[in-house]
């Protein structure tokens, strides 16, 4: 490289700097990359692609096995007019998930973000069996959990009636969402270098103003990260959403379009399909508009 | 008035000791170099002044006041960090005016105070951007501004240089010794490196194992040396040690290094080193104390050979390195008058700056 400097510095003599062009070898290389891709992307995104062609079909089209199930022969929005006409879909579910979904995030990333932060910085007697308890928290499954949480609900519907309402859920998916969060934000806030925390008590910060003023601003991509896990996991609870609600103007998305789309052995495939594909569009605008954050690394420069 | 004063400080990491009962007087305005290999507790002292480390025995005071208890936002302290820990979300006048701002400063004179030492830094086309584009210099000169707005009562370094390249960092050394000319406050500075801690300090700490080992001007350390390990520590290359032994001959005191080689102890040093008279003792001379033979002009000088079996050119001067007994000695001779590699070479050290010091205390005597 170093000995063909001087050859090009003389060449330059009025003539024309020819540009290379990329080597052939460089170009297979690329084509390889995308080729290794194609296998993530169909099965990343085939399940998606049979969702919404089969939402644009018509009932009859649906039932003809005739036809092709990966082709449409044209766009019916029956599907979509039945959920908005026959169902709570937009009125209720959609706007119940959203509900539930906003506030239980709020509750949990504020909540494990102050956990996280103590569990990581704070140096107090059993803050390693803290953390450790945190995590075995998160692994206890719902499916154990969600029958003593039904005592639970019940005991607070005897003082404050919460059963049949989506109060239920704002008040038990943060006990899954909190470890979580807390988890999460805890190995981030471990990233930030602590000599800018200390700088920030030197400079005249208390605790609490250097948290608020340095250390959250620097943890801003995990927290936009733990919103987004949060928002996505409460946003596709099942279990505890079908045990709670048995009120179908109450319900959430998941339980909704699962209890009120298939009755029996009928299943309603193009309205199914609709719903599935409406409930999803949420979850993607959020990660559209959050994910720049989420990969920017906010740290970079503070040390070194 | 900013006088710093450490009384039989202590600090331990669960059992283990990391600073053990160190008194220490540092005066107003004062720049003091605390220097010592890693773990010898310098980083920690600095800290416990700081407040970011809790105490576990004595006390600080600064001004005149325990700071034992006050938390670090009340100590009026600035410090810079080894990796500078500038805020990243914030740009180079944010960064720096952040203190300021949290004590409530008017808007005014934080924009003069910022200004003012951008300008005394050379950042001031900075002021603008994030940390994370500037290079290394610049966040280093950002962090020492950052400390200089605050005009805080004292000012604390941590090795600051440290992550500098070799030609920044002597840059920067200059630029510091410039800064506290001309912002006079009291500083106290922690470096892994001697030739910092020679360069900036008025005084110099020289810590080993959680203990102090010698405190003075930085050209006391270097020619008076108390203990073998600061005698080792400051210098660069560091003083030769050579085993040795004294014997009283018909000329008078002499250290003997090998059988054919005894050195004569100058007459004026015979009374101090009497005492150690057919003892073991281990012999330290300076590598500039050992030069090429040179006409003796003055002091007890005396000549020897030796074979040369390294040797290193410096440019202004060259090292060369022979061997005594197994043990490697460096001399410090002018490049036109050394010998090739393996060839005898002849030698003068000048006994009038030799030190003697005793294995069984390691105190020089």
């Amino acid at each position: 490289m170093s000995s063909s400097e001087p050859n090009s510095m003389t060449t330059g003599g009025g003539a024309a700097l020819a540009v290379n062009k990329a080597p052939m070898w460089r170009l297979r290389k690329e084509i390889a990359n995308y080729v290794a891709l194609i296998p993530y992307i169909a099965f990343a995104l085939f399940p998606f692609y049979i969702i919404a062609i089969t939402s644009i079909k018509s009932k009859q089209e649906i039932n003809n096995l005739g036809e092709s199930p990966f082709w449409a022969s044209g766009i019916a929005v029956e599907n979509y007019t039945y959920l908005a006409t026959h169902t709570g879909f937009f009125e209720h579910w959609m706007v119940n998930t959203l509900i539930v979904t906003t506030v239980s995030t709020i509750i949990s990333v504020s909540v494990g973000t102050l956990a996280a932060y103590a569990l990581a910085r704070l140096k107090f007697r059993g803050v390693e069996f803290f953390g450790v308890a945190v995590f075995i928290t998160y692994l206890v499954p719902q499916t154990l959990l969600f029958l003593p949480m039904i005592n639970v609900i019940n005991a607070i519907d005897e003082v404050i009636p919460i059963r049949d309402t989506y109060w239920s859920l704002i008040l038990t998916y943060p006990t899954f969402l909190i470890p979580f969060v807390t988890w999460l934000l805890m190995g981030y806030f471990r990233t930030i270098p602590v000599e800018v925390e200390e700088c920030a008590y030197l400079d005249g910060c208390s605790r609490l103003s250097a948290l608020f003023r340095v250390v959250l601003p620097m943890a801003v991509p995990g927290i936009i990260c733990a919103i987004l896990f949060s928002y996505t996991l409460s946003w596709n609870e099942f279990l505890y959403s079908l045990v709670f609600i048995q009120d179908e103007t109450a319900k959430t998305l998941s339980v909704g379009v699962f209890t009120e789309l298939i009755r029996g052995d009928i299943y309603f495939w193009g309205s199914l399909m609709a719903a599935c594909l409406l409930g999803t569009l949420p979850i993607v605008i959020l990660y559209s508009f959050l994910m720049d954050y989420y990969t920017s690394g906010l740290t970079q420069g503070a040390i070194k | 008035m900013a006088e710093i004063k450490l009384q039989d400080l202590w600090k331990y990491y669960g059992d283990v000791p990391a600073v053990r009962g160190i008194s220490l007087d540092i005066k107003h305005n004062e720049f003091v170099a605390l220097v010592g290999p890693s773990g010898c507790g310098k980083t920690t002292t600095l800290r416990m002044i700081a407040g970011l480390e809790d105490i576990t025995g004595g006390h600080i005071e600064i001004g005149g006041k325990i700071i034992n208890e006050v938390p670090p936002k009340d100590r009026d302290i600035a410090m810079v960090f080894q990796n500078y820990a500038l805020y990243p979300h914030m740009n180079v006048y944010k960064n720096m005016s952040f203190g300021l701002q949290i004590r409530k400063t008017p808007k005014a004179e934080i924009e003069e105070r910022v200004l003012r030492a951008a300008e005394i830094l050379n950042i001031g086309e900075l002021l603008e951007r994030r940390p994370k584009e500037l290079s290394g210099g610049q966040r280093q000169r950002v962090a020492m501004g950052r400390a200089i707005v605050r005009n805080p009562v004292v000012f604390l370094f941590d090795e600051p240089l440290s992550n500098l390249d070799a030609k920044l960092r002597v840059q920067m050394r200059t630029e510091i010794k410039k800064i506290h000319q001309r912002v006079q406050t009291t500083v106290v500075y922690v470096t892994h490196d001697q030739i910092e801690a020679m360069t900036l300090a008025d005084r110099i700490v020289v810590m080993n194992q959680g203990l102090i080992e010698q405190v003075g001007t930085p050209d006391e350390m270097y020619s008076h040396p108390k203990t073998h390990f600061v005698a080792s520590f400051i210098g660069s290359p560091s003083m030769n040690f050579m085993p040795c032994q004294l014997t009283r001959t018909a000329g008078g005191l002499t250290v003997r290094l090998t059988d054919e080689l005894s050195l004569p102890i100058p007459k004026e040093l015979e009374a101090r080193y009497g005492p150690y008279t057919d003892k073991d003792m281990i012999f330290g001379i300076r590598p500039e104390h050992i030069t090429e033979r040179r006409s003796h002009a003055s002091g007890a000088q005396f000549d020897f050979n030796a074979n040369v079996e390294v040797l290193e050119p410096m440019g202004i001067d060259t090292m060369v390195f022979i061997s005594l007994n197994q043990t490697d000695i460096c001399a410090r001779a002018e490049p036109t008058a050394v010998s090739n590699v393996g060839e005898s070479m002849g030698f003068t050290v000048n006994m009038d700056k030799m030190h003697l010091i005793d294995p069984s205390t390691d105190l020089v005597v």
